[in-house]
């Protein structure tokens, strides 16, 4: 019985006991370089994969191949919107300072990737659709993407109370969310000049040696997204709880 | 969860929902205006306006496209399987325009009801797969 109610408590307490700062700095340390090395594995197979051996496509002949960097970047920047949201609302709710972090650490990394995904796709569809850009629901709620991430980030920055900049920048992540399903269907929703989706779990329409040279790159795109996450959230906690006892006395100097 | 912690909770859903309500709402009302483009049908039910600049998304049915030698006129025929409309285009195609294609053509409709397009644009499935494959099928 006794070992039963060890074992119900001990999520409650990995989970408690990672929200703390200064835990999540020491665990964040042993997993990071992992992502690094998840990177470096996916990037190199999804690179040579997909640039050198994968058929060319039966239309866009060699021009398909940025796929390669556009639907990893733009899955990305939609991931880690929600990823960003989500800590914005467990912040809110249970009051988890190491959630603030979290969050105020994805946006730069998803503002990125958004743009990535924009530029990407703009030189990908001038030779294939014949124009830069259109006002199309897909590429235009992508763009709304960008924005919300960069308004997140100046609401962060233009608060002199630091607390005050949490809980309203998390706001603006929280109700933003909304925007993602927009992204996602906007394709199935409206007539846009985009695509529809060509990935799916049940029926990906697109051949076997394409498809998994472009699974190695969202892989190698999360797995940069997350070890930079750990970074910038390890130099997120240490500047704002350098007055803390246990960051002095790690020796760090300015 | 304490009872603050609940009430927090309650309000970001509170929050989320009615906004996403709000922008539902706002979305399926300018549905029209959302959509990128007619499709064949909707122009002959009259729902594109005359004379003012629009978009118009279809199939450019097989054999239909006809250039004129010594220029860059071309005359092609689009469909959405169910209504077809004649569009008329002066200067350069998109790589991908071919016969089945997907096209998106931006122009005017006149008397005749024939779409005079300024641009055309190429609008491309979602699948791909390597020529052998697509010779075999």
């Amino acid at each position: 019985m006794r070992s039963f109610v060890g074992w119900t408590l001990l999520p409650q307490r990995a989970v408690h006991q990672l929200s703390s700062p200064k835990y999540f700095y020491a665990v964040s340390r042993i997993i990071s370089p992992w992502f690094a090395l998840g990177f470096l594995v996916c990037a190199t197979y999804g690179l040579i994969s997909g640039l050198l051996f994968a058929p060319p496509d039966y239309q866009q002949g060699h021009g398909f191949r940025i796929i390669y960097v556009h639907v990893p970047a733009a899955f990305l920047s939609l991931i880690i919107y929600v990823v960003m949201a989500s800590a914005s609302a467990v912040g809110l709710i249970f009051r988890v300072k190491l959630a603030y972090m979290l969050a105020k650490s994805c946006a730069p990394l998803g503002a990125s990737f958004t743009l990535i995904a924009l530029v990407t796709g703009s030189i990908w569809g001038k030779p294939m659709w014949g124009t830069w850009w259109v006002w199309d629901a897909r590429l235009t709620s992508e763009l709304i993407l960008l924005f919300l991430y960069l308004g997140y980030m100046s609401l962060g920055l233009s608060c002199e109370d630091s607390k005050k900049a949490d809980s309203l920048s998390a706001w603006l992540a929280i109700i933003g969310v909304i925007n993602i399903p927009i992204i996602h269907f906007s394709v199935n929703w409206w007539y846009t000049l985009h695509q529809g989706t060509t990935l799916s779990l049940t029926k990906p329409a697109i051949a076997p040696s394409m498809l998994w040279p472009l699974l190695a790159m969202i892989g190698a795109f999360f797995c940069y997204f997350m070890w930079v996450l750990l970074i910038r959230t390890r130099t997120e906690i240490l500047t704002r709880e350098r007055q803390c006892q246990w960051v002095k006395g790690l020796g760090i100097r300015d | 969860m304490a009872v603050t912690r609940k009430r927090r909770f309650a309000l970001i859903v509170f929050f989320v929902g009615g906004i996403g309500l709000i922008a539902g709402l706002v979305l399926f009302a300018l549905r029209q205006n959302v959509d990128w483009f007619y499709m064949p049908t909707e122009i002959r039910q009259g729902k594109a306006p005359m004379g003012k600049s629009l978009r118009v998304g279809g199939l450019v049915v097989k054999g239909s496209v006809v250039r004129e030698p010594g220029s860059l006129f071309v005359r092609f025929t689009l469909s959405d399987r169910s209504e077809q409309i004649v569009v008329e285009f002066k200067g350069s195609l998109p790589d991908l325009f071919r016969e089945g294609q997907g096209i998106i053509a931006i122009g005017k409709l006149d008397e005749r009801g024939i779409i005079v397009a300024s641009q055309v644009l190429a609008k491309h499935d979602e699948n791909y797969m390597p020529p052998q494959i697509k010779n075999g099928l």
